[in-house]
């Protein structure tokens, strides 16, 4: 599905990706985690082709097609999608309005998709102008629902959530990444940013990553990764690393 | 049904490509969604005729005539003196233009049209009239525009706005002109005890120059004003915009409303409320788009003389933010698609109490304008 190789990311002249591998196959969900500032929102954005993260050098395979230099919308067309940390408020433009653009969906269509995340009286509101936390990431994952993307990127879902909607948020994000159909027949992948893995109590990830300083550490089973990391620290990944 | 003159033949000859111009304006020749037309083209009314109970749209000189206490109305709101164009529409001997008289209670939403058409003449002057009387509720839609081949000429109009206790008019201004035009509105307005104005403009279209600076009184208890602009200057276009409100009189407010993009032309948004009574608010909220380099002089005013007033406003002036592009671009859409659908959110100003029918004018206004971004 998705095949980073040798990634060397810079913003504003600063190099903060060092040489990225990763690979993310057909059907698995893979979590990434590490210290604030290791560069791991940087390297979601890099993927989605943002405009202040330039590639230096490396490369970036989505099914098959090199996309290192393509544009964001062509990305997203072609099945990459994001559920995004902080998205921009944009004063006028109303959620309903933006999901009739960017769909061919109906109103009635929409409106159904709406109510699964309680979003249905949002609709008509200015996108993310005076959303709570909770509400920004409901209408994150109601734009995912409507966009379908194949490979789908998570900026922290957890951040900002209550219980609550961290278990409406989780068991969708869930359905969004196939986890009802059988591994053999998934078609969904993901990338997870998480601090807290809580995301794990709702689905179940196939690798995990830690990511400091601008290059992945290790790889391994994110269940034990994120036991190390909350019993000794991120200290005890560089040191594993440097032994 | 009162009938004074109807020739819609005299627009139907018109060209097509005329029409369309006059359409989006707001013009209904089959009069569906209107209940009242008044159409001049130069200096030659073509058509007044209302079909609203309580309700009369005559021509100037008509309602002179007819009723004695109309002229305590003509240039009481606007002074004769006020400017050089004020004098020259004053000293007029054959004054045209289109006096509307909503009777005592007589409530329509369906909009009346009133048409402004510039095609031969190098000058066009209007003198209306609308006056609500107590009770009543109005909705007027002009549609000021110049014929396709019209290259230069001027338009210079004084309307006075009489909105009597708790009386409610709705008036929606939207101009088509043409790059060599320049236009020259003087309008005042007069709110008593519980009335209401609410002033739209839509200036979209090239023109040479477009210079107002309405004022809206309020003289009762309660009055409010409100004006909204959605303007947007192309190369070679002056917009010297602006409006006014005197809150003279206690518990009235006032919100004075612009969104104005430049793609190359100059937009001076001025905005004055002047808070002079006790238990009175106003807000100026002013945002501008630049999207290709030009000017966006944003002016906004707020002057109180009590303790009893309260006034704000805000402005704020630049380009369309990188961030919120790419947000969108994530969903899917091009750049261009993006950039037009941002820009369409920020001149998506919904006017609390609008009839569907104006919305949908100015909805059509902004669609015609967005294929130009």
């Amino acid at each position: 599905m998705l095949d980073i190789s040798d990634l060397h990311v810079e913003v504003d002249g600063t190099e903060t990706l060092h040489g990225i591998n990763l690979h993310i196959g057909q059907g698995e969900t893979h979590i990434l985690m590490g210290p604030n500032g290791s560069g791991k929102s940087t390297l979601l954005k890099a993927i989605m082709g943002f405009g202040d993260y330039t590639i230096t050098s490396g490369s970036i395979v989505f099914k098959g097609t090199d996309i290192t230099r393509m544009p964001i919308h062509e990305r997203a067309r072609l099945g990459i999608g994001m559920m995004f940390q902080h998205p921009p408020a944009i004063s006028g433009l109303k959620l309903g309005k933006l999901l009739t653009a960017t769909s061919h969906l109906g109103n009635d269509a929409i409106e159904a998709l709406a109510q699964t995340v309680n979003m249905e009286h949002f609709l008509t509101r200015d996108i993310n102008v005076g959303f709570s936390g909770g509400e920004i990431k409901r209408s994150e994952v109601l734009q995912l629902k409507v966009q379908q993307p194949d490979f789908l990127m998570l900026d922290e879902p957890e951040s900002g959530v209550d219980l609550e909607n961290m278990s409406l948020m989780g068991k969708e994000i869930a359905n969004l990444l196939e986890k009802d159909v059988h591994i053999v027949n998934r078609r969904k992948s993901g990338l997870i940013i998480t601090h807290t893995g809580y995301i794990l109590d709702y689905l179940e990830a196939d690798q995990g990553h830690v990511l400091i300083d601008g290059r992945i550490r290790c790889h391994g089973n994110p269940r034990e990764i994120l036991r190390v990391v909350k019993e000794k620290g991120y200290g005890e990944c560089l040191r594993c690393k440097q032994m | 049904m009162s009938a004074l003159q109807t020739d819609v033949g005299d627009i139907e000859r018109l060209p097509e490509k005329d029409r369309e111009r006059l359409a989006l304006t707001g013009l209904e020749v089959e009069m569906q969604n209107r209940c009242g037309s008044f159409f001049q083209i130069d200096q030659k009314v073509i058509q007044t005729t209302c079909g609203a109970e309580g309700i009369e749209m005559i021509p100037i000189k008509v309602a002179l005539e007819k009723y004695d206490w109309v002229k305590d109305y003509s240039w009481n709101a606007v002074s004769p003196d006020k400017d050089k164009y004020t004098r020259y529409i004053a000293k007029q001997e054959n004054p045209q233009g289109l006096v509307v008289i909503a009777h005592e209670g007589a409530k329509v939403e369906m909009p009346l049209q009133a048409c402004l058409f510039l095609r031969d003449e190098p000058v066009q002057h209007v003198h209306n009239i609308f006056i609500a009387q107590e009770g009543a509720e109005i909705n007027i839609i002009s549609g000021c525009a110049s014929s396709w081949q019209k290259e230069h000429g001027a338009h210079i109009g004084v309307t006075e706005i009489y909105v009597g206790k708790g009386a409610k008019v709705t008036s929606t201004m939207i101009h088509n002109w043409n790059p060599g035009i320049s236009v020259f509105p003087r309008s005042a307005i007069v709110v008593e005890e519980d009335g209401t104005f609410l002033s739209n403009y839509v200036c979209m279209q090239p023109v040479r120059r477009v210079n107002m600076y309405p004022t809206a009184r309020l003289i009762g208890k309660n009055a409010v004003a409100r004006f909204s602009s959605i303007v947007v200057a192309t190369p070679g276009s002056t917009l010297d915009l602006g409006s006014r409100a005197i809150l003279g009189a206690e518990h009235t407010s006032a919100e004075l409303v612009t969104r104005a993009i430049t793609t190359g032309g100059t937009i001076i948004s001025r905005g004055h409320i002047l808070g002079e009574k006790d238990e009175t608010r106003g807000h100026i909220e002013c945002k501008g788009l630049i999207l290709k380099d030009g000017i966006i002089h944003a002016i906004p005013e707020i002057e109180g003389t009590l303790t009893g007033t309260e006034l704000s406003h805000e402005a704020a002036v630049g380009k369309i933010a990188r961030n919120e592009i790419e947000y969108l671009m994530a969903r899917g859409l091009s750049e261009e698609e993006a950039t037009a659908t941002i820009i369409r959110g920020f001149l998506d100003v919904k006017i609390s109490g609008l009839p569907a029918v104006l919305q949908a004018q100015i909805d059509a206004a902004i669609d015609k304008a967005e294929s130009g971004f």
